[in-house]
């Protein structure tokens, strides 16, 4: 992971242009009612892919780019996959292999609605810049403390990251064969020294702060953009189309 | 180790389970930033926020583990040992949301699941067990490294078990039973425990011989060196 850009993509498309308040809203929104849909009304799933899929289109995300990321699932996607095996209850012939039904519904469940939350996430991920992240969070009134602490560990997560990586370089350069499990005792102890140089350089960060008259409180008087009623309605389109079709779904089934 | 079956994603877990858990992570972590801010005051936004990076840059270090399988460390054990179970919490907490608002890694609606379980019982978990560990072992080398083994194994397997309970509450079982489930979990835990177990160790006795006063499982105090041969031998 890149750490201080996150997986944001430079663009101009009106997702880009969005409030991230309005945005992180209607993230949280599609995703309950993503989950809320009853698993056997397949078109529903259907439709928010399509969903996703045009808003991504608009967004200018390529394909390729969702589908490596959306790695991140696949530990559970292997788990979703054993289901069918592993469940109990009526099965079906499938070939030479016997599938419990049961199963195959809860390993789709867990695909589809896995999926869809992390595209969600993707989209939001790929549109919002880290600092715009932020701003939005302030918007909606999260815990300023939590917020500056974040703040702080993204800006400064490369430096820790690249530390890491120095130092394994540095170990290569001077004959290390790191193989397999023998290089854990030193990437523990390289581990151990980038922790006391990051605790380090946040007392150094602290130290210049208190200098420049720091009390424990940030100069974060501007606050970010409202969003006016024009983006929220737009933001929140999406969800409240996947709502009704949730809604419709759960009534019909 | 690796983050095998831990970083829930949507649709896992049914949405009151969701919620509920969701309050327990806003209340517990509330709780921990009050804590925390009583021992740092002024000082907690930036140090918190390097220990935060520092944890980032120690999930980022991938390591093969098998042909084609590589894992990281969850940090749970290793903050609590070097960071103490407030600010601990606190600093796995914001992992937990950044991975998944910035890296889709988790779902949206399961962060309040995912943060009790990694940031909050892993944590605390480890601190108990490091806690009373330190307490009856010798404060030396092997001290440590056992006390901050044994406490990665348990806060993995205890975080497993979180998800077990939360699954049993609001999960949709398979057909299978809860046990088999909780079995299969918890053993592959067992295993991933030992696997972080090892790097944490060496890496609290690695910052413990450095500079024992960041160890904040140590209180400040030095390792005891171990009597040697040579020392006993003399009258």
């Amino acid at each position: 992971m890149n750490g201080a850009e996150g997986l944001y993509r430079p663009g101009a498309s009106p997702l880009h242009r969005l409030a991230p308040q309005a945005k992180l809203t209607a993230l949280v929104a599609l995703t309950f009612a993503v989950v809320a849909t009853p698993r056997e009304a397949v078109w529903a799933f259907g439709v928010y892919a399509a969903l996703l899929a045009g808003l991504f289109a608009l967004a200018r995300v390529p394909a390729g780019w969702i589908a490596s990321r959306s790695l991140v699932e696949a530990p559970f996607a292997l788990l979703a996959l054993a289901f069918p095996f592993l469940g109990g209850g009526e099965t079906v012939h499938w070939g030479p292999v016997e599938l419990s039904v049961e199963g195959l519904w809860a390993g789709w469940n867990l695909i589809a609605k896995a999926t869809l939350g992390v595209w969600a996430a993707l989209l939001l991920a790929a549109t919002t810049p880290v600092a715009s992240l932020l701003a939005g969070l302030t918007r909606l009134r999260c815990p300023q403390i939590l917020l500056q602490i974040t703040a702080f560990a993204i800006r400064y997560a490369h430096v820790s990251a690249a530390e890491v990586a120095q130092m394994r370089r540095a170990r290569l350069a001077r004959c290390d064969d790191p193989r397999f499990l023998w290089q854990a005792g030193a990437l523990a102890r390289s581990l151990g020294v980038v922790f006391i140089r990051s605790y380090e350089r946040g007392e150094r960060v602290w130290q210049a702060m208190a200098a420049r008259g720091y009390t424990g409180r940030l100069p974060l008087d501007v606050g970010p953009a409202g969003a006016g009623i024009g983006q929220w309605s737009a933001a929140m389109a999406v969800p409240a189309v996947a709502a009704g079709v949730a809604l419709w779904a759960a009534v019909g089934a | 180790m690796s983050e095998l079956a831990l970083h829930i994603p949507n649709g896992i877990v049914d949405i009151p389970t969701s919620l509920a858990f969701g309050l327990v992570a806003v209340l517990a972590v509330g709780a921990c930033t009050v804590a925390a801010r009583r021992g740092l005051d002024e000082r907690l936004v930036p140090l918190a926020g390097l220990a935060t990076a520092f944890i980032f840059a120690a999930q980022m270090l991938n390591f093969p583990v098998a042909a084609g399988v590589s894992g990281h460390l969850l940090g749970g054990a290793l903050a609590a040992a070097l960071l103490g179970p407030w600010l601990g919490v606190l600093c796995v907490t914001v992992v937990i949301a950044v991975q998944a608002l910035l890296f889709a890694d988790g779902g949206v609606t399961a962060l309040g699941l995912n943060v009790v379980n990694m940031a909050v019982i892993a944590t605390v978990a480890a601190y108990g067990v490091i806690a009373l560990a330190l307490k009856l072992l010798p404060r030396t080398r092997v001290g440590l490294t056992v006390a901050v083994f044994a406490a990665s194994v348990v806060s993995v397997v205890a975080a497993s078990a979180g998800f077990v309970l939360q699954f049993a509450i609001g999960g949709e079982a398979p057909g299978q039973t809860l046990g088999e489930v909780a079995g299969a979990i918890l053993s592959v835990h067992v295993l991933i425990g030992v696997g972080e177990g090892a790097i944490a160790a060496a890496a609290v006795v690695a910052v413990a011989l450095a500079r024992p006063d960041l160890v904040h499982a140590l209180k400040g105090a030095r390792l005891a060196e171990a009597p040697t041969a040579k020392e006993t031998a003399r009258p």
